[in-house]
């Protein structure tokens, strides 16, 4: 399965469970305040508490609570578990912008050409603060730190354009730290490599 | 002599003798610091407010708005550290924490008020060294709140003295909170036991831990800031073989659980009010008391969850993924048990309800979307996007901001002896709260689709979603002006408050509003449980 996918699973699961909960104690909460209001119940009832109901609504939430967390972690194994047979690009941060290496020393600035459907892993490294590479359309993040290499990998897909951002805050232009992903179909990608650098 | 001719705290100095201004500065009366914290609290928020608002209008349109990208950085930095530091960790323990927490156990005063006093200093030094560090070598910092290294050791604005004011801001709180673990323990009513004390004192006192156990780790750490930058020790900075993830977890050692230092009050002061306003005991109170503590003791222990992405290792992340979760139930309980309140009560809406509802919607918004962001695979997507910042605003602003509010209109007639207007009330907080929707949910969305935070400029996809959300700005501190101008005004109406306007049974309305110097003129007798309303009920008029 794409980690795509499986995030996107652990999204709508955690959203849709956490929708019903929330849109429960609205109306209830909505409800009692009209239902019990003075004027139509002036005379209160003196419950101070259920123990069967409170140990109820501590052992539901721990058990969903904990499923959500075992979806969480599953989808997120599946970024971390490269597959074989990846293209490697070394990924280098720097204020403020991106540079790539590919495997045969090619070198390219704020863009980032792979093959199509191929599981491409980058690695990633800061040549000064921290920055973060960021690929939402991939749901990809990790920091670039100096001194700590780090990857991430996904798989590629149809051909097409994305947008590579930095997510972690570092410095005056930090916002306009973007690269784009071109994705290309293999004969095209592998005379892209061929070209002389920019 | 009957309990309303005894002079209020606002004519009686402690110590006696002084006077005029004098009679404030120099004060051991908890009411006094309570109130004068009150004063220097909301001047921050306002500034603070005034800057955030700058910051939505700046984002209202792509590129530059009202100003450059220099000022945009400190700004954030700015409102960032203004609200944790000056407000939202101060805000409800200190102001309402020391007016009402001894009152509430039966007692005259903190345990150590000359200490107190030095606190309310410390905060008043903090937030000076503060406006100094603005005009100072270099500015105001442009590193956001977390002052993460490398960056924040190689900008050239002026960390060190803002890191100061932080380090000052911390021995303010770490005394408050030692002030109120000695006061719960020693000072009580002789007959309290400790199920007999008010919830809002049990969320102070579990609060007042986390504030005294994991403050001086922050104290360190900042200080560890100013010495690699002033004497380059090489400990965080990776060009001399140091660890900048080490500054990460020692930061946010402190900074996690110091949201629970945020939200505890605050879930304190709505346990007070639901209850109060419902005449009706609380649901599960021993429950209530647990999950405080609960919190308190779980939420110290799930600090890495800020640090997914940081490239620490995958089994730290499963173990703070599930920690994280755990932290999620006690949480849980306490709102089913606000809402249990509710069912078979007797329900009279008020201004201060009216904000602890909202607080509940808003609040559990915030808790269930932070579910998004403690699970693993979800987290990495939205890490350090609007998400996040739609997240936290809903806990800290919709949640301890909103707890705030309520808590103000709550005791503002105790406070001063004075009633405000309730359709203005019940106006400011509507317009809050419909501006506070359109302001923050776009931020999920905007998250989701992937914008990061700290963005000074967006692309165009990210238009509408922030062009909405400066709408919603507006809208937001409208109602929180009114707000305020209608709390204001009733110093001009000058209607008098009774001692129990809303029938609420815990000892603060046992006492005359204003309170006298010693709160209690007889020593007060004690409920067998503390939201018994029988004699409240008894006492009311039948309708």
């Amino acid at each position: 399965m794409d980690p795509v996918v499986g995030i996107d699973r652990a999204f709508w699961y955690i959203l849709v469970v956490s929708a019903i909960f929330l849109t429960g104690i609205t109306l209830v909460m909505i409800y009692f305040v009209v239902r019990y209001r003075r004027s139509r119940h002036p005379q209160p009832a003196d419950i101070r508490g259920n123990w069967r109901l409170e140990l109820l609504w501590t052992v539901i939430p721990t058990v969903i609570a904990l499923s959500m967390f075992a979806v969480g972690w599953k989808s997120y194994t599946g970024l971390r578990t490269v597959p074989a047979g990846s293209v490697e690009i070394q990924v280098l941060a720097q204020m403020f912008s991106w540079i790539f290496v590919y495997g045969n020393d090619k070198e390219s600035e704020n863009l980032l050409v792979v093959p199509e459907h191929t599981p491409i892993k980058l690695n990633i490294e800061s040549l000064d603060v921290i920055h973060s590479f960021y690929l939402p359309a991939f749901r990809v993040k990790a920091d670039a730190v100096k001194g700590l290499p780090t990857y991430v990998w996904f798989r590629s897909g149809d051909p097409g354009e994305f947008t590579i951002l930095c997510a972690e805050y570092c410095g005056i232009d930090h916002a306009k730290m973007l690269a784009t992903l071109k994705v290309v179909p293999r004969t095209e990608y592998d005379a892209w490599l061929e070209q002389e650098g920019e | 002599m009957t309990m309303a001719t005894i002079p209020s705290f606002f004519e009686t100095p402690a110590p006696a003798g002084l006077t005029g201004i004098r009679a404030w500065l120099l004060t051991h009366d908890h009411k006094r610091l309570g109130l004068m914290y009150l004063w220097a609290v909301l001047f921050w928020f306002a500034v603070a407010m005034i800057i955030g608002l700058l910051i939505r209008i700046e984002l209202m349109t792509m590129g530059r708005t009202i100003m450059s990208a220099g000022v945009y950085n400190s700004a954030f930095t700015l409102h960032g550290v203004i609200m944790i530091f000056l407000f939202v960790i101060p805000g409800i323990p200190a102001i309402f924490g020391n007016f009402f927490l001894p009152i509430q156990l039966g007692t005259d005063d903190v345990f150590f008020p000359r200490l107190n006093l030095f606190s309310w200093y410390l905060y008043i030094l903090g937030g000076v060294l503060a406006i100094v560090s603005l005009f100072t070598a270099g500015g105001f910092p442009d590193t956001g709140w977390t002052f993460y290294v490398p960056f924040s050791i190689g900008t050239k604005h002026n960390v060190p003295l803002t890191v100061f004011a932080a380090f000052v801001l911390g021995m303010s709180s770490m005394l408050t909170g030692l002030n109120f673990i000695t006061t719960v323990h020693r000072k009580r009513a002789p007959d309290m036991g400790w199920m007999q004390i008010p919830l809002f004192t049990w969320s102070l006192y579990a609060t007042a831990w986390v504030q005294l156990l994991a403050t001086p780790v922050i104290s360190i750490t900042l200080l560890l800031v100013i010495a690699e930058r002033l004497l380059n020790i090489g400990l965080f900075d990776p060009a001399r073989g140091g660890d900048p993830i080490l500054y990460q977890h020692l930061f946010w050692m402190y900074s996690h659980p110091a949201v629970y230092v945020m939200i505890l009050p605050g879930m304190g002061v709505v346990s007070e009010i639901i209850p109060t306003f419902s005449r009706k005991a609380i649901f599960g109170y021993k429950a209530i008391v647990f999950s405080s503590m609960g919190i308190a003791i779980a939420g110290s222990l799930v600090w890495a969850h800020h640090m997914y992405t940081s490239g620490m290792s995958d089994t730290a992340i499963f173990v703070f993924s599930l920690l994280t979760f755990l932290v999620a139930i006690p949480t849980a309980v306490k709102v089913f048990s606000w809402v249990s309140t509710l069912y078979k009560a007797s329900i009279d809406m008020s201004p201060p309800l009216l904000y602890a509802l909202v607080f509940i919607y808003l609040f559990s918004v915030g808790g269930l979307t932070g579910l998004v962001l403690g699970a693993a695979g979800t987290n990495i997507h939205v890490h350090d996007t609007h998400f996040v910042v739609a997240h936290f605003h809903f806990t800290m602003f919709g949640g301890t901001g909103f707890a705030f509010f309520a808590a103000l209109h709550y005791w503002w007639p105790k406070m001063f002896g004075l009633m405000y207007n309730f359709r203005r009330a019940y106006i400011a907080a509507t317009l809050a709260t419909v501006g506070f929707l359109f302001h923050y949910v776009p931020m999920f969305v905007l998250g989701l689709m992937g914008m990061p935070r700290r963005y000074y400029d967006y692309l165009p996809q990210f238009a509408h979603g922030n062009g909405l959300a400066a709408v919603g700005a507006i809208l937001l501190v409208a109602g929180i002006v009114l707000m305020f101008v209608n709390l204001l005004l009733s110093f001009r109406s000058r209607v008098p408050a009774p001692a129990n306007p809303w029938g609420g049974c815990t000892l603060e309305w046992t006492v005359p509003s204003p309170p006298p110097l010693h709160n209690f003129p007889l020593q007060p007798s004690i409920q067998e449980y503390p939201y018994d309303f029988t004699e409240i009920l008894r006492k009311a008029p039948r309708s």
